[in-house]
């Protein structure tokens, strides 16, 4: 079959891979019918997240249609069935996920001494997401092997087209957790960094949960234009203060919840010193991440306020506020997404009618474009949001 | 390389049959081999900065060497980084500085010019080299004035935001009535 592989820095192939096997009775192998480009996976493209290795395959995003079961799925899934697939593997039977906490699933992390020495404690089995994460093949291929699968997979009715229900399997609920973090008040104002696809998402998910005041903050016009179209009010932090027309949108304040949906890579520019430094380090890896989104938000957030976090941070970051963190008594909220946890709801929403994630794409391609379409998303080329593949 | 790699995977995972074509231009493995030379003439200069003044003849300047080393090697981890761009420019500028410092001890006094001068063809040479992979591998990143599409028209809410709104308020009241 074909697969989007990693081979190194910046160098992603379309190459021809064996096919997947059921390995073990509780896996099902689909047929992926249409797969997507999330920003996370730039951080890997980037190499900037520890654990990948050449001919891993990429990929979280991804549906299809189940070919070939296991015979321990147990009659959860049968040949012919149509599925997102969650990018957290879960078991469904650990105390985590018993608890809803699905993305630390105790069981999945095939490589879970690795994420222990890494992280102190193991978190679930993500698909195409390094060997911290279990190693496993990604879902851009056109077959992807999906373990666990009697409690790994969301099953979607027909009729509804893969483009509103892709993104079941990652950014609209990852960008509804962290709306949800934020326990959204009527009263609310909420920030969001970041319009890339989870932003826009977070945005969304903020006006339905009832937010007073959105306002996003971004630099680049296709992005802001998109946000505003989601009921956003929009800063661009290239031609003004972040800080002062925050203020001067909560009647100095601030606002009462703070959403990153930057990450570990934010933007690099001469007018932010510290950003400057971060890139520096970085550079010379004595740094992993860039965490000037983290440190304006503390600075910026309403005392008592939350702090929600669903952009990827991979290890250190360096001279975070935790003075103000602390003084201002601000709550902090982030992990990898829950994503069986909203994934009913979510569905429930798109089958009414009241939300469709599809107003997000702007690029459908053949998965044998998938390479260059890491560069022109990662590039920003062509007004690009988000890309989806079909293999 | 993968066949390395696939030795550890998992018995059943997918492995490569046929690779395909790699996103890699020629520019990127160029601006490679150039940082990994910038590490190892760094770290030559760095640790044995006694034997380059020998070399040169130009002895007593063992410190300026040694800074040089340190330039190298950061210039060189640059041109390995994402953003190899400015560590290729980094160089361009070392290249700069080397002459410069080499020029200054081409004196007729000096009984190794000729080394001086061989060293100074070199570093032209690699000077070439060094512009010649900046100018190719800046980021292909639209500029700032760049006609962009905007999406004013993509809310994502068919029944239009302020339903949405307005279906948000609803379950807020609802919820404060059970309270």
């Amino acid at each position: 079959m074909k697969a989007l592989v990693w081979h190194g820095k910046e160098d992603i192939r379309c190459d021809t891979v064996t096919d997947p096997e059921i390995q073990d009775p509780r896996d099902a192998i689909i047929k992926v019918t249409s797969c997507a480009i999330c920003g996370s996976d730039l951080h890997l493209f980037h190499n900037y997240i520890p654990g990948m290795l050449p001919g891993d395959i990429m990929g979280h995003e991804t549906m299809g249609e189940v070919v070939e079961v296991g015979s321990g799925v147990d009659g959860k899934l049968k040949k012919g069935d149509r599925i997102v697939v969650p990018f957290t593997i879960i078991c469904g039977e650990c105390d985590q996920c018993k608890r809803g906490n699905f993305s630390v699933c105790e069981t999945t992390n095939r490589k879970r001494h690795l994420a222990e020495k890494v992280f102190g404690h193991s978190c679930a089995g993500l698909f195409g997401y390094t060997h911290l994460t279990g190693g496993y093949p990604g879902g851009q291929a056109e077959y992807l092997r999906v373990p666990f699968a009697d409690a790994t997979h969301i099953k979607v009715p027909a009729g509804i087209p893969d483009e509103q229900l892709l993104f079941l399997s990652d950014i609209f609920p990852t960008g509804w957790q962290a709306a949800v973090q934020c326990d959204i008040e009527p009263t609310d104002t909420v920030a969001i960094w970041g319009c890339g696809p989870v932003g826009q998402m977070a945005i969304r998910s903020a006006i339905l949960l009832g937010a007073n005041q959105v306002i996003a903050i971004d630099c680049l016009p296709e992005r802001l234009s998109m946000a505003e179209a989601g009921g956003a009010t929009t800063i661009n932090f290239e031609s003004e203060s972040v800080l002062e027309r925050l203020k001067e949108l909560t009647d100095g304040r601030g606002p009462e919840k703070c959403i990153d949906c930057v990450g570990m890579e934010s933007h690099v520019m001469a007018s932010l010193p510290d950003t400057l430094l971060d890139r520096a380090k970085q550079m010379m890896m004595v740094e992993s991440d860039r965490p000037h989104v983290l440190r304006e938000m503390i600075y910026v957030c309403r005392p008592g306020g939350i702090i929600s976090v669903p952009g990827v941070y991979s290890g250190f970051s360096d001279m975070l506020p935790m003075g103000a963190f602390m003084n201002k008594g601000l709550t902090m909220r982030t992990g990898q997404t829950h994503v069986n946890r909203w994934t009913d709801d979510l569905l429930r929403r798109i089958e009414e009618g009241e939300i469709d994630p599809s107003f997000v794409i702007t690029h459908t391609v053949p998965l044998s474009q998938g390479p260059e379409m890491y560069q022109v998303f990662r590039d920003k080329r062509d007004s690009c949001v988000k890309v989806v593949l079909r293999p | 390389m993968f066949h390395f790699s696939n030795i550890v995977r998992t018995k059943g995972d997918p492995k490569i049959v046929a690779g395909g074509p790699s996103l890699k231009r020629p520019e990127d493995q160029l601006a490679r081999a150039l940082g990994w030379f910038s590490i190892g003439l760094g770290v030559v200069e760095f640790f044995a900065p006694r034997r380059v003044t020998e070399t040169l003849g130009m002895e007593g300047h063992e410190t300026l060497v040694r800074a040089f080393g340190v330039r190298e090697i950061m210039a060189g981890i640059m041109s390995l980084s994402v953003d190899k761009n400015a560590g290729l420019w980094a160089r361009v500028g070392g290249d700069g500085l080397d002459a410069a410092a080499l020029l200054s001890g081409l004196t007729a006094d000096n009984p190794k010019k000729g080394n001086i001068a061989l060293a100074l063809l070199m570093v032209g040479g690699i000077a070439m080299l060094d512009y010649r992979a900046a100018q190719d591998t800046k980021p292909r990143r639209p500029p700032r004035d760049a006609r962009r599409k905007l999406y004013p028209n993509r809310s994502g809410f068919p029944k239009g935001i302020e339903s949405a709104r307005t279906a948000a308020k609803q379950i807020a009241a609802h919820a404060a009535g059970r309270t």
